[in-house]
């Protein structure tokens, strides 16, 4: 009996360790990119920089769906091209100051999440996946078809960056850098908050096993669409802003292509890490500029370096990294 | 006076493209007892027990608990008026701590849903004791802070049994609590439901008639997804029909 209770005095104090261990790191992390994000237009070129903080924005959003509500969305392109066409749409043709159309733009991106939502969830699995597909295509097919809202092929180009409330011109760089930095962390701030809230509680529950979750008396599809809502919106957030970015909105952003790139970006980078997708983006979205004098190659270099992190290290960079410190990242 | 009902079946049958494996069965559950659902491999057992918890829904008949038809409800619902299952297999979260386990059904009990996706897990620590407390009634302190996932087989089947408890239910539906287990764990899970058994009612599957026997006070028999005999062990066990239903199957069940 004295046995059992020093190994549970012990087992105690080592949770509390670890729960406290982890949070710190995870402190000084935030702290770290923080750092990075001030330095960042120092050293590198902010167009690239604000480039990478805008994919992996859009990777936080899809891992949040995937790695912590365990549902794999083929489709997340339609809420990030959707969400830029209407950003650069309502900047350019209505005149909006980029704060309110990257908010326009975030927000649809959420009603188009509540819609698809609220019909994929009904399927589990590779129908979930296949659902979300097919409706992203509609999405795809529509920009292609309504070229006056989304101008077609062409897509919506030199949308004006404006002024920021109206006041601060965009226009330079620097100017513009701090706003997709701000965006960028408040973003990942929140996904950290939900992922850890009682509702992102509730949501790993679901993810490890939906039938238990249920027999405890939650209403699993509820959650679940709220966190493909939240995945969506944010999603969204990242194509809006990035359309301000580039001051273009096309039918890149809607492809299907740009689903499979959030899906390489956060597997590169460890799926249900919360750092990893961070890491993914800067990798994918740094090969396709360094090698972007490879032509067509890149594609196929995107494609051997996705198979070596399957075969090779399954988690991902940061995965790897977590399980060799042995505290969750 | 009228015996106490908890849940009472009639008629309940469900038919897989033209397989009838649960036909017309009449069950009642009397309040406060334990209950046993047994019968050789492919009698039902397992689907009634997926009708009853609303996992699987039934061809026809009704499902009464407390007086209320429960037949046209979602398992989600079935759990709130009172009623958890367990799984045949092990059921927990496997990712989660073993605390996070137990406390998720905390959770669900003392705040209801948990839509609050800005508030900081922190919030989420005035539950802890309560959790611990749990945890410890099944004997895994030791393993708090383990992933469910790291658990042996038996360890898991207890921390399920801890996490159902956590509910508070009225009643607990068990799917075969003792399957795979050595006998060590056995006499500790035995031991826990008849703890856990003081003031609830109890439905289980279990092939076990050594622990049916010691722990059940009522006992119905199914075959080909009917009832076949009902009563207590001493009754059921001497009935012909039901030596009958288990030697005669050849299955390897029917052993103590």
């Amino acid at each position: 009996m004295t046995d059992l209770a020093s190994t549970e005095a012990a087992a105690g104090t080592a949770l509390a360790e670890t729960d406290d261990g982890t949070a710190r790191l995870h402190r000084n992390l935030f702290v770290a990119i923080a750092a990075l994000l001030v330095i960042a237009p120092f050293v590198a070129y902010p167009v690239f920089v604000m480039k990478v903080l805008c994919f992996a924005l859009f990777a936080l959003a899809f891992n949040l769906l995937l790695g912590y509500g365990g549902l794999l969305s083929f489709g997340h392109a339609a809420y990030f091209g959707m969400a830029s066409y209407v950003s650069a749409y309502t900047a350019k043709n209505w005149g909006l100051t980029p704060e309110l159309a990257i908010l326009l733009g975030t927000a649809v991106a959420a009603l188009l999440g509540t819609v698809f939502g609220a019909l994929a969830i009904r399927r589990q699995g590779i129908y979930f996946a296949m659902i979300t597909l097919a409706l992203a295509q509609m999405v795809f097919f529509f920009s292609l078809q309504a070229p006056r809202f989304t101008g077609g092929e062409d897509g919506i180009q030199a949308v004006p960056r404006g002024k920021l409330f109206g006041l601060v011109s965009l226009a330079d760089d620097r100017a513009l850098y701090w706003l997709v930095a701000a965006i960028f962390m408040g973003g990942l701030l929140l996904i950290y908050r939900i992922i850890h809230s009682p509702f992102g509680q509730v949501c790993k529950a679901i993810r490890d096993n939906e039938p238990r979750a249920i027999s405890l008396g939650y209403r699993a599809n509820r959650y679940k669409l709220m966190v493909f809502v939240l995945s969506a919106a944010l999603a969204g957030l990242a194509g809006a802003t990035k359309a301000i970015v580039f001051q273009l909105a096309s039918l890149t952003d809607v492809y299907w292509t740009m689903s499979g790139e959030v899906v390489l970006m956060t597997l590169v980078g460890g799926l249900g890490t919360v750092f990893g997708p961070i890491v993914g983006a800067a990798v994918i979205v740094a090969m396709q500029n360094y090698l972007a004098t490879f032509g067509a190659w890149v594609t196929v270099i995107q494609g051997v370096i996705f198979v070596a992190c399957v075969l090779l290290f399954r988690e991902g960079i940061v995965g790897v990294i977590a399980r060799a410190i042995r505290k969750p990242l | 006076m009228p015996e106490d009902i908890i849940l009472s079946t009639s008629g309940l049958t469900k038919e897989f493209a033209g397989f009838t494996a649960v036909n017309g069965v009449d069950l009642k559950v009397k309040r406060g007892s334990i209950h046993a659902l047994i019968g050789p491999n492919g009698a039902g057992k397992t689907t009634c027990f997926n009708l009853l918890t609303k996992f699987l829904p039934p061809t026809r008949g009704t499902i009464i608990y407390n007086g209320r038809d429960i037949t046209g409800e979602k398992p989600a619902e079935i759990a709130r008026l009172g009623m958890v299952r367990s799984f045949q297999i092990s059921a927990v979260f496997p990712q989660l701590s073993v605390l996070t386990n137990v406390r998720i059904a905390l959770q669900r009990r003392k705040r209801g849903d948990s839509f609050d996706f800005w508030r900081s897990e922190r919030s989420l620590k005035v539950l802890d004791a309560e959790a611990r407390h749990l945890v410890e009634a099944v004997g895994l302190t030791p393993f708090l802070d383990l992933t469910a996932g790291e658990l042996s087989y038996g360890r898991k089947r207890a921390l399920e049994i801890a996490t159902t408890l956590a509910l508070e239910p009225e009643m607990l539906l068990l799917d075969e609590p003792m399957a795979g287990m050595g006998r060590e764990d056995i006499e500790r899970i035995e031991a826990l439901i008849r703890k856990v058994s003081a003031d609830r009612t109890i439905l289980m599957v279990e092939h076990n008639l050594s622990v049916v026997a010691s722990l059940c006070d009522r006992i119905t028999v199914l075959a080909r997804g009917q009832v076949l005999a009902e009563g207590d062990y001493a009754t059921v066990s001497k009935d012909p029909r039901v030596v009958e239903a288990y030697i005669g199957s050849g299955g390897g069940h029917g052993h103590h």
